[in-house]
Protein backbone atom coordinates (compact mmCIF):
# COMPACT_ATOMS: atom_id res chain seq x y z
CA UNK A 1 0.00 0.00 0.00
CA UNK A 2 0.83 4.01 -0.74
CA UNK A 3 2.03 5.99 2.24
CA UNK A 4 -1.09 7.19 4.06
CA UNK A 5 -1.91 10.45 3.70
CA UNK A 6 -3.85 10.34 7.47
CA UNK A 7 -2.94 8.28 9.97
CA UNK A 8 -4.73 8.25 13.53
CA UNK A 9 -3.07 6.66 16.48
CA UNK A 10 -4.55 5.35 19.58
CA UNK A 11 -7.28 8.10 19.67
CA UNK A 12 -9.04 8.36 22.94
CA UNK A 13 -11.65 10.39 24.11
CA UNK A 14 -14.23 11.22 26.33
CA UNK A 15 -17.47 13.51 27.40
CA UNK A 16 -17.59 13.99 30.80
CA UNK A 17 -18.05 10.81 32.12
CA UNK A 18 -19.05 9.30 29.26
CA UNK A 19 -16.20 6.90 27.41
CA UNK A 20 -16.87 7.39 23.80
CA UNK A 21 -14.15 6.66 22.67
CA UNK A 22 -11.41 3.80 23.73
CA UNK A 23 -8.53 3.23 20.96
CA UNK A 24 -8.80 4.37 17.53
CA UNK A 25 -6.27 3.82 14.98
CA UNK A 26 -6.71 4.52 11.16
CA UNK A 27 -4.97 5.51 8.09
CA UNK A 28 -6.35 6.18 4.52
CA UNK A 29 -3.84 6.45 1.46
CA UNK A 30 -4.75 9.20 -1.51
CA UNK A 31 -7.50 8.36 -3.35
CA UNK A 32 -8.70 5.65 -0.98
CA UNK A 33 -12.86 5.83 -0.04
CA UNK A 34 -12.70 4.29 3.26
CA UNK A 35 -15.81 3.82 5.26
CA UNK A 36 -16.42 4.07 9.36
CA UNK A 37 -19.13 1.55 9.85
CA UNK A 38 -20.68 1.56 13.31
CA UNK A 39 -23.59 1.61 15.63
CA UNK A 40 -25.75 4.77 16.02
CA UNK A 41 -24.01 6.81 19.16
CA UNK A 42 -20.38 4.77 18.93
CA UNK A 43 -18.72 7.66 18.03
CA UNK A 44 -18.30 8.06 14.29
CA UNK A 45 -18.90 11.63 14.57
CA UNK A 46 -16.65 12.26 17.43
CA UNK A 47 -14.10 10.98 15.40
CA UNK A 48 -14.88 13.48 12.76
CA UNK A 49 -15.25 15.99 14.89
CA UNK A 50 -11.75 15.49 16.22
CA UNK A 51 -10.19 15.41 13.25
CA UNK A 52 -12.08 18.72 12.03
CA UNK A 53 -10.64 20.28 15.02
CA UNK A 54 -14.01 20.54 16.70
CA UNK A 55 -12.73 18.84 19.72
CA UNK A 56 -9.27 18.13 21.08
CA UNK A 57 -8.83 13.58 21.70
CA UNK A 58 -7.13 13.10 25.39
CA UNK A 59 -4.94 11.08 23.85
CA UNK A 60 -3.28 9.87 20.62
CA UNK A 61 -2.03 11.85 17.64
CA UNK A 62 -3.06 12.99 14.19
CA UNK A 63 -0.53 12.71 11.16
CA UNK A 64 -1.55 14.33 7.95
CA UNK A 65 1.33 13.03 5.29
CA UNK A 66 3.32 12.68 8.24
CA UNK A 67 3.48 15.79 10.18
CA UNK A 68 1.40 16.19 13.50
CA UNK A 69 -1.98 18.07 12.19
CA UNK A 70 -2.22 21.49 14.03
CA UNK A 71 -5.39 23.86 14.07
CA UNK A 72 -4.39 26.34 11.32
CA UNK A 73 -4.20 23.79 8.72
CA UNK A 74 -7.74 22.31 7.24
CA UNK A 75 -6.61 19.84 5.49
CA UNK A 76 -10.30 18.39 5.21
CA UNK A 77 -14.20 19.29 3.36
CA UNK A 78 -16.35 18.31 6.22
CA UNK A 79 -20.40 17.13 5.32
CA UNK A 80 -21.91 17.43 8.87
CA UNK A 81 -24.81 14.89 9.45
CA UNK A 82 -27.82 16.56 8.34
CA UNK A 83 -26.81 19.20 5.65
CA UNK A 84 -26.31 21.63 7.44
CA UNK A 85 -27.83 24.21 4.66
CA UNK A 86 -27.86 27.82 5.52
CA UNK A 87 -31.93 28.36 5.02
CA UNK A 88 -31.15 32.21 4.64
CA UNK A 89 -28.44 31.43 1.41
CA UNK A 90 -29.62 30.85 -1.91
CA UNK A 91 -28.60 27.10 -3.21
CA UNK A 92 -25.48 28.48 -5.03
CA UNK A 93 -24.42 30.59 -2.28
CA UNK A 94 -24.48 27.83 0.01
CA UNK A 95 -22.33 25.63 -2.69
CA UNK A 96 -19.72 28.87 -2.55
CA UNK A 97 -19.75 29.23 1.79
CA UNK A 98 -16.25 27.20 1.60
CA UNK A 99 -14.86 28.94 -0.79
CA UNK A 100 -16.00 32.76 0.25
CA UNK A 101 -14.44 31.53 4.46
CA UNK A 102 -11.30 30.85 2.24
CA UNK A 103 -11.73 34.35 0.97
CA UNK A 104 -12.25 33.30 -2.44
CA UNK A 105 -14.59 36.97 -4.25
CA UNK A 106 -17.78 35.83 -4.36
CA UNK A 107 -17.83 36.01 -8.53
CA UNK A 108 -15.12 34.26 -8.87
CA UNK A 109 -16.19 31.77 -5.97
CA UNK A 110 -19.48 31.25 -7.83
CA UNK A 111 -17.48 31.03 -11.34
CA UNK A 112 -15.82 27.90 -10.08
CA UNK A 113 -19.10 26.12 -8.89
CA UNK A 114 -21.53 26.58 -11.57
CA UNK A 115 -20.08 24.30 -14.31
CA UNK A 116 -20.73 21.58 -11.26
CA UNK A 117 -24.53 22.42 -11.17
CA UNK A 118 -25.41 20.33 -13.83
CA UNK A 119 -23.12 17.33 -12.35
CA UNK A 120 -24.58 17.37 -9.50
CA UNK A 121 -28.05 17.54 -10.67
CA UNK A 122 -28.92 20.73 -9.27
CA UNK A 123 -29.25 23.02 -12.43
CA UNK A 124 -31.59 25.04 -12.78
CA UNK A 125 -31.82 25.95 -9.28
CA UNK A 126 -28.61 28.21 -8.16
CA UNK A 127 -31.60 30.69 -6.84
CA UNK A 128 -33.40 28.62 -5.30
CA UNK A 129 -33.73 28.36 -1.57
CA UNK A 130 -32.53 24.87 0.53
CA UNK A 131 -36.38 24.76 1.80
CA UNK A 132 -37.44 24.38 -1.87
CA UNK A 133 -35.26 21.35 -2.31
CA UNK A 134 -35.94 17.78 -2.25
CA UNK A 135 -34.14 15.78 0.71
CA UNK A 136 -31.58 14.28 -2.31
CA UNK A 137 -31.08 17.72 -3.59
CA UNK A 138 -30.63 19.29 -0.21
CA UNK A 139 -27.77 16.17 0.12
CA UNK A 140 -26.42 17.07 -3.51
CA UNK A 141 -26.48 20.71 -2.48
CA UNK A 142 -24.10 20.03 0.76
CA UNK A 143 -21.93 17.50 -0.77
CA UNK A 144 -21.32 20.03 -3.65
CA UNK A 145 -20.56 22.61 -1.44
CA UNK A 146 -17.84 20.04 0.26
CA UNK A 147 -16.23 19.19 -2.83
CA UNK A 148 -15.59 22.40 -4.27
CA UNK A 149 -13.34 23.27 -1.21
CA UNK A 150 -10.81 21.27 -3.14
CA UNK A 151 -9.44 20.00 0.09
CA UNK A 152 -6.99 16.75 -0.07
CA UNK A 153 -9.60 15.38 1.85
CA UNK A 154 -13.04 14.80 2.29
CA UNK A 155 -15.42 13.65 5.56
CA UNK A 156 -18.94 12.85 4.98
CA UNK A 157 -21.26 12.18 8.69
CA UNK A 158 -23.90 9.95 7.28
CA UNK A 159 -24.69 11.78 4.20
CA UNK A 160 -27.84 10.12 3.14
CA UNK A 161 -29.30 8.93 6.82
CA UNK A 162 -32.04 10.87 5.93
CA UNK A 163 -33.61 10.20 2.97
CA UNK A 164 -35.94 7.40 1.77
CA UNK A 165 -34.72 4.30 0.93
CA UNK A 166 -35.42 4.72 -2.98
CA UNK A 167 -34.00 8.33 -2.91
CA UNK A 168 -30.66 7.04 -1.19
CA UNK A 169 -30.27 4.14 -3.14
CA UNK A 170 -29.80 6.49 -5.70
CA UNK A 171 -27.87 8.59 -3.92
CA UNK A 172 -25.90 5.82 -3.40
CA UNK A 173 -25.62 4.94 -6.80
CA UNK A 174 -24.99 8.54 -7.99
CA UNK A 175 -21.92 8.86 -5.52
CA UNK A 176 -20.16 5.33 -6.38
CA UNK A 177 -20.32 7.26 -10.21
CA UNK A 178 -18.95 10.29 -8.73
CA UNK A 179 -15.89 8.69 -7.16
CA UNK A 180 -15.15 6.35 -9.68
CA UNK A 181 -14.90 9.73 -12.13
CA UNK A 182 -12.85 11.92 -10.16
CA UNK A 183 -11.13 8.98 -7.43
CA UNK A 184 -11.42 11.96 -4.55
CA UNK A 185 -10.27 10.51 -1.16
CA UNK A 186 -12.82 10.41 1.35
CA UNK A 187 -13.91 9.10 4.74
CA UNK A 188 -17.61 8.38 4.91
CA UNK A 189 -19.13 7.60 8.10
CA UNK A 190 -22.17 5.50 8.27
CA UNK A 191 -24.44 2.97 9.65
CA UNK A 192 -25.57 1.26 6.88
CA UNK A 193 -24.19 -1.73 5.81
CA UNK A 194 -24.85 -2.04 2.45
CA UNK A 195 -23.75 1.54 2.13
CA UNK A 196 -20.16 1.14 3.19
CA UNK A 197 -19.92 -2.31 1.23
CA UNK A 198 -21.10 -0.53 -2.42
CA UNK A 199 -18.97 2.32 -2.07
CA UNK A 200 -15.69 1.86 -0.14
CA UNK A 201 -12.35 1.01 -0.62
CA UNK A 202 -11.95 -0.06 2.97
CA UNK A 203 -14.23 -0.17 6.19
CA UNK A 204 -13.94 -0.15 9.60
CA UNK A 205 -16.02 -1.74 11.75
CA UNK A 206 -16.12 -0.12 15.35
CA UNK A 207 -17.47 -1.87 18.24
CA UNK A 208 -19.92 0.07 20.41
CA UNK A 209 -19.19 3.20 22.63
CA UNK A 210 -16.70 3.33 23.92
CA UNK A 211 -15.77 2.73 20.51
CA UNK A 212 -12.33 0.59 19.11
CA UNK A 213 -12.15 -0.79 15.81
CA UNK A 214 -12.48 -4.35 15.73
CA UNK A 215 -12.41 -5.50 12.61
CA UNK A 216 -10.98 -3.70 9.24
CA UNK A 217 -12.03 -5.29 5.78
CA UNK A 218 -10.28 -4.53 1.96
CA UNK A 219 -13.12 -4.64 -0.37
CA UNK A 220 -11.64 -5.73 -4.25
CA UNK A 221 -15.06 -5.60 -6.07
CA UNK A 222 -15.70 -4.46 -9.43
CA UNK A 223 -17.25 -1.10 -9.96
CA UNK A 224 -20.15 -0.57 -9.97
CA UNK A 225 -21.14 -2.33 -7.59
CA UNK A 226 -24.68 -0.39 -6.76
CA UNK A 227 -25.81 -2.00 -10.03
CA UNK A 228 -26.77 -5.70 -10.21
CA UNK A 229 -23.94 -8.10 -11.67
CA UNK A 230 -21.77 -11.65 -11.10
CA UNK A 231 -20.70 -9.33 -7.72
CA UNK A 232 -23.36 -9.53 -5.89
CA UNK A 233 -23.18 -12.89 -3.77
CA UNK A 234 -19.92 -11.83 -3.09
CA UNK A 235 -20.95 -8.21 -1.65
CA UNK A 236 -24.33 -10.21 -0.20
CA UNK A 237 -21.80 -12.57 1.92
CA UNK A 238 -19.13 -9.45 3.15
CA UNK A 239 -22.27 -7.37 4.57
CA UNK A 240 -23.33 -11.30 6.28
CA UNK A 241 -20.07 -10.93 7.70
CA UNK A 242 -20.38 -7.27 9.02
CA UNK A 243 -23.92 -7.98 10.47
CA UNK A 244 -22.69 -10.53 12.30
CA UNK A 245 -19.79 -8.11 13.72
CA UNK A 246 -21.98 -5.61 14.55
CA UNK A 247 -24.57 -7.83 16.37
CA UNK A 248 -22.39 -9.88 18.38
CA UNK A 249 -19.14 -7.69 18.98
CA UNK A 250 -18.56 -9.70 21.93
CA UNK A 251 -17.57 -12.99 20.39
CA UNK A 252 -14.45 -11.12 18.22
CA UNK B 1 -41.73 24.62 -5.75
CA UNK B 2 -43.06 28.35 -5.07
CA UNK B 3 -46.67 28.92 -6.73
CA UNK B 4 -46.85 33.01 -7.17
CA UNK B 5 -50.37 33.33 -6.50
CA UNK B 6 -52.48 35.15 -9.45
CA UNK B 7 -53.23 39.13 -7.37
CA UNK B 8 -57.12 38.37 -6.89
CA UNK B 9 -56.87 35.33 -4.93
CA UNK B 10 -54.02 37.45 -3.21
CA UNK B 11 -56.45 39.99 -1.84
CA UNK B 12 -58.86 37.65 -1.20
CA UNK B 13 -56.45 35.66 1.57
CA UNK B 14 -55.33 38.97 2.16
CA UNK B 15 -59.13 40.22 3.66
CA UNK B 16 -59.95 36.35 4.88
CA UNK B 17 -56.83 37.53 6.97
CA UNK B 18 -58.18 40.79 8.55
CA UNK B 19 -61.32 40.03 8.14
CA UNK B 20 -61.55 38.53 11.93
CA UNK B 21 -59.64 41.41 13.49
CA UNK B 22 -62.32 43.69 11.30
CA UNK B 23 -65.31 41.67 12.75
CA UNK B 24 -64.22 42.11 16.50
CA UNK B 25 -63.22 45.75 16.36
CA UNK B 26 -65.93 46.77 14.87
CA UNK B 27 -68.48 45.09 17.04
CA UNK B 28 -66.43 46.54 20.16
CA UNK B 29 -66.61 50.11 18.74
CA UNK B 30 -70.98 49.65 17.67
CA UNK B 31 -71.84 48.34 21.59
CA UNK B 32 -69.46 51.24 22.84
CA UNK B 33 -71.60 53.92 20.99
CA UNK B 34 -74.94 52.20 21.56
CA UNK B 35 -74.67 51.90 25.26
CA UNK B 36 -72.41 55.47 25.26
CA UNK B 37 -75.83 56.67 23.70
CA UNK B 38 -78.92 55.24 25.26
CA UNK B 39 -77.49 54.12 28.67
CA UNK B 40 -77.92 57.92 29.49
CA UNK B 41 -74.55 57.95 30.48
CA UNK B 42 -72.90 61.50 30.35
CA UNK B 43 -70.37 62.05 27.31
CA UNK B 44 -68.16 63.69 29.62
CA UNK B 45 -67.74 60.18 31.56
CA UNK B 46 -67.65 57.92 29.09
CA UNK B 47 -67.99 59.93 25.80
CA UNK B 48 -69.08 57.88 22.48
CA UNK B 49 -66.96 56.63 19.83
CA UNK B 50 -68.43 59.21 16.82
CA UNK B 51 -67.65 62.13 19.35
CA UNK B 52 -64.32 61.23 19.70
CA UNK B 53 -63.36 61.07 16.26
CA UNK B 54 -65.56 64.25 15.68
CA UNK B 55 -63.64 66.10 18.44
CA UNK B 56 -60.42 64.45 16.90
CA UNK B 57 -61.54 66.48 13.35
CA UNK B 58 -62.21 69.61 15.12
CA UNK B 59 -59.12 69.10 17.09
CA UNK B 60 -56.66 68.17 14.23
CA UNK B 61 -54.28 70.68 14.34
CA UNK B 62 -53.91 70.89 18.23
CA UNK B 63 -53.66 67.06 17.70
CA UNK B 64 -50.99 67.36 15.11
CA UNK B 65 -49.11 69.94 16.40
CA UNK B 66 -48.40 67.44 19.84
CA UNK B 67 -48.31 63.81 17.81
CA UNK B 68 -44.88 65.25 16.00
CA UNK B 69 -42.78 66.00 19.30
CA UNK B 70 -43.67 62.36 20.26
CA UNK B 71 -42.82 60.76 16.87
CA UNK B 72 -39.60 62.62 16.96
CA UNK B 73 -39.32 61.11 20.49
CA UNK B 74 -40.23 57.55 19.69
CA UNK B 75 -38.18 56.88 16.47
CA UNK B 76 -35.23 58.50 18.11
CA UNK B 77 -35.65 56.30 21.45
CA UNK B 78 -36.18 53.63 19.61
CA UNK B 79 -33.75 53.98 17.31
CA UNK B 80 -30.99 54.98 20.27
CA UNK B 81 -32.54 51.10 21.93
CA UNK B 82 -32.16 49.14 18.93
CA UNK B 83 -28.14 50.13 18.11
CA UNK B 84 -27.77 49.80 21.90
CA UNK B 85 -29.53 46.14 22.05
CA UNK B 86 -27.38 44.94 18.81
CA UNK B 87 -24.17 46.76 19.94
CA UNK B 88 -24.54 44.94 23.77
CA UNK B 89 -26.33 41.77 21.89
CA UNK B 90 -22.79 41.24 20.33
CA UNK B 91 -20.25 42.23 23.02
CA UNK B 92 -22.26 39.61 25.55
CA UNK B 93 -22.03 37.11 22.37
CA UNK B 94 -18.17 37.17 22.45
CA UNK B 95 -17.57 37.60 25.99
CA UNK B 96 -19.64 35.40 27.84
CA UNK B 97 -18.27 37.15 31.57
CA UNK B 98 -19.52 40.55 30.34
CA UNK B 99 -22.98 38.60 29.57
CA UNK B 100 -22.88 37.54 33.63
CA UNK B 101 -21.96 41.00 34.55
CA UNK B 102 -24.32 43.04 32.55
CA UNK B 103 -27.68 41.12 32.66
CA UNK B 104 -28.53 41.45 36.41
CA UNK B 105 -28.51 44.92 35.67
CA UNK B 106 -30.51 45.12 32.46
CA UNK B 107 -33.36 43.04 34.51
CA UNK B 108 -33.07 45.30 37.43
CA UNK B 109 -33.75 48.35 34.96
CA UNK B 110 -36.89 46.07 33.53
CA UNK B 111 -38.23 46.45 37.36
CA UNK B 112 -38.39 50.07 37.44
CA UNK B 113 -41.70 51.04 37.96
CA UNK B 114 -42.26 53.76 35.12
CA UNK B 115 -44.48 56.14 37.18
CA UNK B 116 -41.13 56.35 39.49
CA UNK B 117 -38.88 56.63 36.94
CA UNK B 118 -39.91 58.93 34.51
CA UNK B 119 -40.39 62.10 36.70
CA UNK B 120 -36.39 61.22 38.05
CA UNK B 121 -35.57 61.25 34.36
CA UNK B 122 -37.54 64.33 33.91
CA UNK B 123 -35.96 65.80 37.03
CA UNK B 124 -32.58 65.00 36.05
CA UNK B 125 -32.25 65.61 32.23
CA UNK B 126 -34.98 68.47 31.87
CA UNK B 127 -37.83 68.98 29.49
CA UNK B 128 -36.04 68.51 26.20
CA UNK B 129 -35.57 65.58 24.18
CA UNK B 130 -33.06 63.63 25.97
CA UNK B 131 -35.66 62.08 28.94
CA UNK B 132 -37.93 60.76 26.45
CA UNK B 133 -35.25 59.19 24.29
CA UNK B 134 -34.16 57.32 27.54
CA UNK B 135 -37.64 56.60 28.64
CA UNK B 136 -38.32 54.93 25.40
CA UNK B 137 -35.02 53.50 25.39
CA UNK B 138 -35.15 51.70 28.59
CA UNK B 139 -38.84 50.03 27.84
CA UNK B 140 -37.66 49.41 24.36
CA UNK B 141 -34.40 47.89 25.27
CA UNK B 142 -34.56 44.59 26.99
CA UNK B 143 -36.62 42.24 24.67
CA UNK B 144 -35.00 43.48 21.35
CA UNK B 145 -31.22 42.71 23.50
CA UNK B 146 -32.99 39.26 24.80
CA UNK B 147 -33.99 38.46 21.64
CA UNK B 148 -31.42 39.25 19.74
CA UNK B 149 -29.05 37.06 22.42
CA UNK B 150 -31.47 33.99 22.03
CA UNK B 151 -31.44 34.04 18.50
CA UNK B 152 -27.79 33.66 18.41
CA UNK B 153 -28.05 30.63 20.30
CA UNK B 154 -30.60 29.15 18.67
CA UNK B 155 -27.90 28.51 15.70
CA UNK B 156 -27.81 25.29 14.42
CA UNK B 157 -24.68 23.44 15.83
CA UNK B 158 -24.07 21.44 12.33
CA UNK B 159 -24.14 25.10 10.91
CA UNK B 160 -21.02 26.32 13.41
CA UNK B 161 -19.07 23.21 13.36
CA UNK B 162 -18.50 22.88 9.24
CA UNK B 163 -17.98 26.73 9.60
CA UNK B 164 -15.04 25.78 12.25
CA UNK B 165 -14.26 23.11 9.77
CA UNK B 166 -14.01 25.54 6.68
CA UNK B 167 -11.71 27.72 9.12
CA UNK B 168 -13.89 30.23 9.89
CA UNK B 169 -12.76 32.72 13.07
CA UNK B 170 -15.27 33.49 15.76
CA UNK B 171 -16.46 36.81 13.57
CA UNK B 172 -16.99 35.91 10.42
CA UNK B 173 -19.04 32.81 12.05
CA UNK B 174 -20.69 35.43 13.54
CA UNK B 175 -21.58 37.32 10.41
CA UNK B 176 -22.14 33.96 8.34
CA UNK B 177 -24.02 31.91 10.64
CA UNK B 178 -25.16 33.41 14.06
CA UNK B 179 -26.34 36.82 13.29
CA UNK B 180 -28.56 35.14 9.89
CA UNK B 181 -29.70 32.61 12.32
CA UNK B 182 -30.91 35.31 14.95
CA UNK B 183 -33.23 37.12 12.60
CA UNK B 184 -36.55 35.38 13.19
CA UNK B 185 -36.14 35.73 16.68
CA UNK B 186 -35.33 39.78 16.61
CA UNK B 187 -38.34 40.56 14.51
CA UNK B 188 -40.22 38.49 17.11
CA UNK B 189 -38.48 40.95 20.09
CA UNK B 190 -38.83 44.04 17.44
CA UNK B 191 -42.61 43.38 17.66
CA UNK B 192 -43.20 43.60 21.06
CA UNK B 193 -40.28 46.86 22.05
CA UNK B 194 -42.18 48.56 18.97
CA UNK B 195 -45.61 47.93 21.02
CA UNK B 196 -44.01 49.58 24.01
CA UNK B 197 -42.03 52.34 22.36
CA UNK B 198 -45.18 54.69 21.89
CA UNK B 199 -46.53 54.46 25.13
CA UNK B 200 -42.97 55.24 26.61
CA UNK B 201 -42.82 58.41 25.01
CA UNK B 202 -45.96 59.43 26.39
CA UNK B 203 -45.03 58.50 29.93
CA UNK B 204 -42.34 60.60 29.37
CA UNK B 205 -44.02 63.63 27.95
CA UNK B 206 -47.00 62.93 31.00
CA UNK B 207 -44.20 63.48 33.47
CA UNK B 208 -42.95 66.51 32.21
CA UNK B 209 -42.82 68.71 28.12
CA UNK B 210 -44.09 71.63 26.26
CA UNK B 211 -45.53 69.57 23.92
CA UNK B 212 -46.94 66.23 23.10
CA UNK B 213 -49.32 63.52 22.95
CA UNK B 214 -48.53 62.50 26.96
CA UNK B 215 -49.19 66.52 27.63
CA UNK B 216 -51.86 67.10 25.70
CA UNK B 217 -53.52 64.09 27.57
CA UNK B 218 -53.02 65.60 30.69
CA UNK B 219 -53.96 68.92 29.88
CA UNK B 220 -57.25 67.48 28.11
CA UNK B 221 -57.82 65.18 31.39
CA UNK B 222 -57.46 68.27 33.60
CA UNK B 223 -60.55 70.53 31.36
CA UNK B 224 -62.57 67.12 32.22
CA UNK B 225 -62.16 66.28 28.35
CA UNK B 226 -62.22 62.50 27.99
CA UNK B 227 -63.35 62.66 24.29
CA UNK B 228 -60.22 64.92 23.56
CA UNK B 229 -57.89 62.14 25.98
CA UNK B 230 -59.63 59.23 23.99
CA UNK B 231 -58.92 61.30 20.89
CA UNK B 232 -54.72 61.51 21.14
CA UNK B 233 -55.22 57.66 22.33
CA UNK B 234 -56.79 57.00 19.27
CA UNK B 235 -53.71 58.76 17.16
CA UNK B 236 -50.92 56.88 19.77
CA UNK B 237 -52.68 53.76 19.04
CA UNK B 238 -52.27 54.23 15.35
CA UNK B 239 -48.94 55.62 15.27
CA UNK B 240 -48.20 52.16 16.93
CA UNK B 241 -49.78 50.14 14.47
CA UNK B 242 -47.88 52.69 11.60
CA UNK B 243 -44.56 51.27 13.39
CA UNK B 244 -45.89 47.78 13.92
CA UNK B 245 -47.11 47.48 10.33
CA UNK B 246 -43.71 48.92 9.44
CA UNK B 247 -41.61 46.12 11.48
CA UNK B 248 -43.83 43.68 9.67
CA UNK B 249 -42.44 45.07 6.11
CA UNK B 250 -39.16 45.54 7.56
CA UNK B 251 -39.04 41.58 8.09
CA UNK B 252 -40.62 40.80 5.51
CA UNK B 253 -37.82 42.46 3.00
CA UNK B 254 -35.09 41.05 5.41
CA UNK B 255 -35.85 37.50 5.06
CA UNK B 256 -37.28 36.72 1.90
CA UNK B 257 -36.49 32.97 2.46
CA UNK B 258 -39.46 32.25 4.87
CA UNK B 259 -41.74 33.44 1.83
CA UNK B 260 -40.26 30.11 -0.05
CA UNK B 261 -40.77 26.32 -0.45
CA UNK B 262 -41.51 24.59 2.82
CA UNK B 263 -41.85 27.84 4.96
CA UNK B 264 -45.08 29.58 3.57
CA UNK B 265 -47.16 25.53 3.45
CA UNK B 266 -48.48 26.02 6.96
N1 LIG C 1 -20.58 17.49 22.85
C1 LIG C 1 -20.93 16.37 23.50
N2 LIG C 1 -21.04 16.37 24.84
C2 LIG C 1 -21.39 15.23 25.52
N3 LIG C 1 -21.65 14.06 24.94
C3 LIG C 1 -21.55 13.99 23.60
C4 LIG C 1 -21.19 15.12 22.81
N4 LIG C 1 -21.17 14.77 21.52
C5 LIG C 1 -21.51 13.45 21.50
N5 LIG C 1 -21.73 12.99 22.74
C6 LIG C 1 -22.09 11.60 23.09
O1 LIG C 1 -21.10 10.75 22.57
C7 LIG C 1 -21.67 9.57 22.05
C8 LIG C 1 -21.24 9.38 20.62
O2 LIG C 1 -21.79 10.41 19.83
P1 LIG C 1 -21.57 10.49 18.26
O3 LIG C 1 -20.11 10.59 17.98
O4 LIG C 1 -22.43 11.58 17.76
O5 LIG C 1 -22.13 9.07 17.78
P2 LIG C 1 -22.49 8.56 16.31
O6 LIG C 1 -22.12 9.63 15.34
O7 LIG C 1 -21.67 7.30 16.13
O8 LIG C 1 -23.94 8.25 16.31
C9 LIG C 1 -23.18 9.71 22.19
O9 LIG C 1 -23.58 8.95 23.31
C10 LIG C 1 -23.39 11.18 22.44
O10 LIG C 1 -24.49 11.37 23.29
MG1 LIG D 1 -23.27 10.74 14.16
Amino acid sequence: MTAPILEMRGIAHRFGGLDVLADISLNIAAGEFVSILGPSGAGKSTILRILTGGQRPDRGEILFEGTTLEASRQPFAFMPQRDALMPWRRVLDNTTLGLEVQGVKRAEARRRVQPLFAEFGLEGFETHYPSELSGGMRQRTALLRTVVQQRPMMLLDEPFGALDALTRFGMQRWLEAMWTHHSWTAILVTHDVREAVALSDRIYVLSPRPARIVHEIEIDLPRPRTVAGPHQPQMTAIENTILELLLHPKEE
Amino acid sequence: MSFSNPPARRIISTVGHILPALCSVGLLILVWELYARFSGISPTTLPSPSRVLAQAVVHRHALWDNTVPTVRATVLGFSCSLAAAFIFSVLIDFFRRLRRALFPIFIISQTLPLVAIAPLVVLWFGFGLTPKILLVALVTFFPMLVALAQGYEATEEEIELLLASMGAPRWKRFLLARFPAALPHFFAGLRISITYAVVGAIFAEYAGAAQGLGIYILNAKNNFRPDLVLAAVLVSALLTLTLFGASVLVQYAAMPWTRRGRYTLR
